[in-house]
């Protein structure tokens, strides 16, 4: 056997080398995915327990005396369990149904966060007293979870049990509209002329260079250039979604020209020599011809371009878009908060109640983020050029 | 008559469009213009010399100084960790996608990078707050160290994960852009499969490797949200990555948000911070741009 022509002494090491070496390319890909389980079974975990809020049933009266200090309108011993935001709502209540007043009725009212937390079992700060409250409660059936529908018909609070995520989905989807408006057309026109009009010379180069470089600048300089320009020097006020848009309007610029010259580019050529054969100028090509085909492949990169300015927060920070917002923004010149905005300024709050709807919040942008995807993979899996 | 106006109107429409393209260039310009007056006026207040080689950030005092030393030294220190976690497991995991996993494992495995890459980096700050820092913290206990809570490595390891797509997605359509016959002759030549990928694909890959990991590496300096959530806001001068440190861009957003009057050195500094930002992230850029032009060049690939 030994003396084979072909025979490698070395063989075996190199099998040996050649396992390893495909170990290693698994072990990398097998680590990463694992960090994406681990990772999102422990935002699923934290964030778990937000969609319940606790509730307890007590006496509230409704007087002269109460409306003028709402605290008293409840027994005094539940003064600590029963929210202050609750509270705050009574003269609202007596506003919209004035036959409340001077009654005393059982109801199930919103618990304070330390309440909540000491019965989801997470850390709490109650007083002997007040646990032996709520365990008397709990004995009565007197004390229950509910669905929480704070969470997301509300804007932001102080109080964390009172605290939703309504004004930031707004803001939101104010931001990102504006975002949408200014940098489809652009993005689209930038590509439209770079593919089908511009001739191969210095400066179209020097266009290409400089999308392919803003694609990579950190966004937090973006952040400086709306601080410095649309704040400063335009005077656009401060924390708006107008300033926001256009700021993000400049990031996802350069990802819908990418996405968008390689739809142009994958519309055949036969179709522009159709055209000309008919005597069409090229601008009615491009038009009524091109573009249209082009479409689908431009929608996907846009829908791409509207996933990653939603998680952009830096710049948004720079910009002053982490004020307090507790009610929804109605225009875009407004004061507002976005999605990942809200979920950094939570995260940086000491209450521990707070920890799970920051999770909450994580989820629920990440489930939009999957959404916008899945439509992007769908759009792109339809309308297909097929040649 | 009609003719000549249909054209006009034609031309009115290119010259649309070239407006719209200058949009681009705008913007970076933009962007240089802000950034540098501001730093300008900076350096005139507060000495260059000092900012590029001092080693006290003492913003905010009566007799401010602004060294940004240590600030460099604690963005190069969590790179480095971020880098070295993101590089070996972004090019291993293109190297299987390419070379190793059948059709159907790779239309599985794409995907689900591909969300990794989408997550907000707000969330990955979260994250490392919450489950990384204290894990590490508990860890060092039990060798006896002491670590922070916003430890440097707690941020590195979370942003090299980060960065693993970044890497990883360049680089696998670089290892694919490889022609096949390059495999098949190594092959022929009794070649195991690992050596024709570490001896042939790999070198022949390596213009768009190093292009994806100067990309990685720019990603990693300018990443802003999980530095401001879970690094430290303290100028820390160490080799120790289990100490706090702060980054250029913790320091740019601490500048800002606070409620100094914009012409203040204090928030001046943000923006001299700034260029060196924008000019460390641009040579980067051009140098990564240059790479994979060399390889689209020797192979003759025009998508990428």
């Amino acid at each position: 056997m030994n003396n084979h022509p072909f025979h490698d002494p070395g063989l075996k090491a190199r099998h040996r080398s050649a396992r390893l070496f495909k170990w290693y390319a698994t072990a990398s890909i097998a680590l990463t995915l694992a960090f994406l389980c681990f990772f999102l079974f422990d935002m699923g975990r934290t964030a778990f327990p937000a969609l319940w809020q606790t509730y307890v049933k007590v006496d509230v009266s409704y007087s002269e005396k109460t409306l003028r200090l709402t605290s008293k309108a409840i027994d005094r011993k539940y003064r600590k369990i029963v929210s202050r935001a609750w509270l705050r709502n009574i003269r609202r209540q007596v506003e919209v149904k004035p036959e409340l007043m001077g009654h005393t009725l059982s109801q199930w009212v919103l618990a304070d966060d330390q309440v909540d937390q000491y019965m989801k079992g997470h850390h709490y700060n109650l007083k002997v007293k007040q646990i032996a409250v709520v365990e008397a409660l709990k004995v009565e059936g007197a004390i229950e979870m509910r669905w929480n529908n704070i969470f997301f018909a509300r804007g932001d609070s102080k109080l964390p049990e009172n605290a939703g995520l309504l004004s930031a989905l707004i803001g939101s989807l104010l931001t990102l509209g504006v975002t949408m408006l200014v940098a489809f057309p652009l993005g689209v026109m930038t590509a439209v002329y770079l593919e089908e009009f511009a001739r191969d010379n210095t400066l179209t180069r020097f266009i290409e260079v400089n999308i392919n470089n803003l694609a990579a600048i950190p966004s937090i300089l973006f952040g400086l250039l709306g601080l410095a320009v649309f704040i400063n020097l335009f005077g656009l006020p401060r924390s708006s979604p107008l300033v926001g848009g256009l700021t993000l309007a400049l990031m996802t610029l350069p990802i819908i020209i990418v996405s968008a010259r390689a739809a142009l580019r994958s519309v055949p050529d036969s179709i522009r020599q159709a055209g000309y054969g008919l005597g069409l100028t090229r601008v009615q090509i491009v038009q009524d011809h091109v573009l249209p085909l082009a479409m689908p492949g431009i929608l996907t990169g846009s829908v791409i371009g509207v996933a990653q300015a939603m998680g952009e927060t830096a710049p948004l920070i720079i910009i002053g878009m982490i004020a307090f917002i507790p009610d929804s923004p109605t225009s875009i010149v407004e004061a507002a908060t976005v999605l990942p905005a809200q979920i950094f300024t939570w995260a940086g709050l000491p209450e521990r109640a707070y920890v799970e709807k920051t999770a909450a919040g994580i989820v629920v942008i990440l489930l939009i983020l999957f959404l916008l995807n899945t439509i992007a993979v769908y759009l792109r899996k339809k309308y297909e050029i097929k040649c | 008559m009609k003719k000549s106006k249909k054209f006009n109107s034609e031309r009115l429409m290119v010259l649309v469009l070239a407006m719209a393209s200058a949009i681009s260039i705008l913007t970076t310009v933009g962007i240089l213009f802000s950034i540098l007056f501001q730093a300008i006026e900076f350096f005139q207040l507060k000495s260059f010399w000092y900012f590029i080689t001092g080693t006290e950030w003492s913003p905010g005092q009566m007799d401010s100084r602004f060294g940004a030393l240590p600030i460099f030294a604690g963005t190069f220190m969590i790179t480095i960790i971020a880098l070295t976690i993101a590089i070996p497991a972004g090019i291993g995991s293109a190297i299987y996608m390419s070379e190793y996993a059948s059709p159907r494992w790779r239309n599985i495995l794409k995907p689900l990078l591909e969300v990794l890459a989408g997550i907000p980096t707000v969330v990955y700050g979260f994250f490392a707050a919450l489950t990384i820092a204290p894990a590490i913290v508990s860890f060092a206990e039990l060798l006896g160290l002491d670590a922070a809570y916003n430890s440097a490595l707690a941020c590195g390891l979370v942003m090299g994960v980060m960065i693993i797509p970044v890497i990883s997605s360049l680089s696998d359509d670089v290892l694919r852009a490889v022609p096949d016959s390059q495999r098949n002759a190594s092959l022929a030549l009794g070649m195991t499969h690992s050596e024709t990928i570490r001896h042939i694909v790999v070198p022949s890959a390596m213009p768009g490797i190093i292009s994806a990991s100067l990309l990685g590496l720019s990603k990693a300096i300018g990443e802003t949200m999980i530095v401001v959530m879970a690094a430290g806001l303290r100028p820390n001068l160490s080799w120790n990555p289990l100490e706090d440190m702060t980054t250029v861009t913790v320091r740019i957003v601490d500048a800002l948000v606070g409620d100094h009057a914009f012409d203040s050195p204090d928030t001046l500094s943000a923006f001299s911070l700034g260029l060196v930002l924008f000019v460390i992230t641009l040579i980067l850029n051009m140098i990564s741009l240059a790479q994979i032009r060399k390889f689209k060049t020797r192979y003759k690939i025009s998508s990428l």
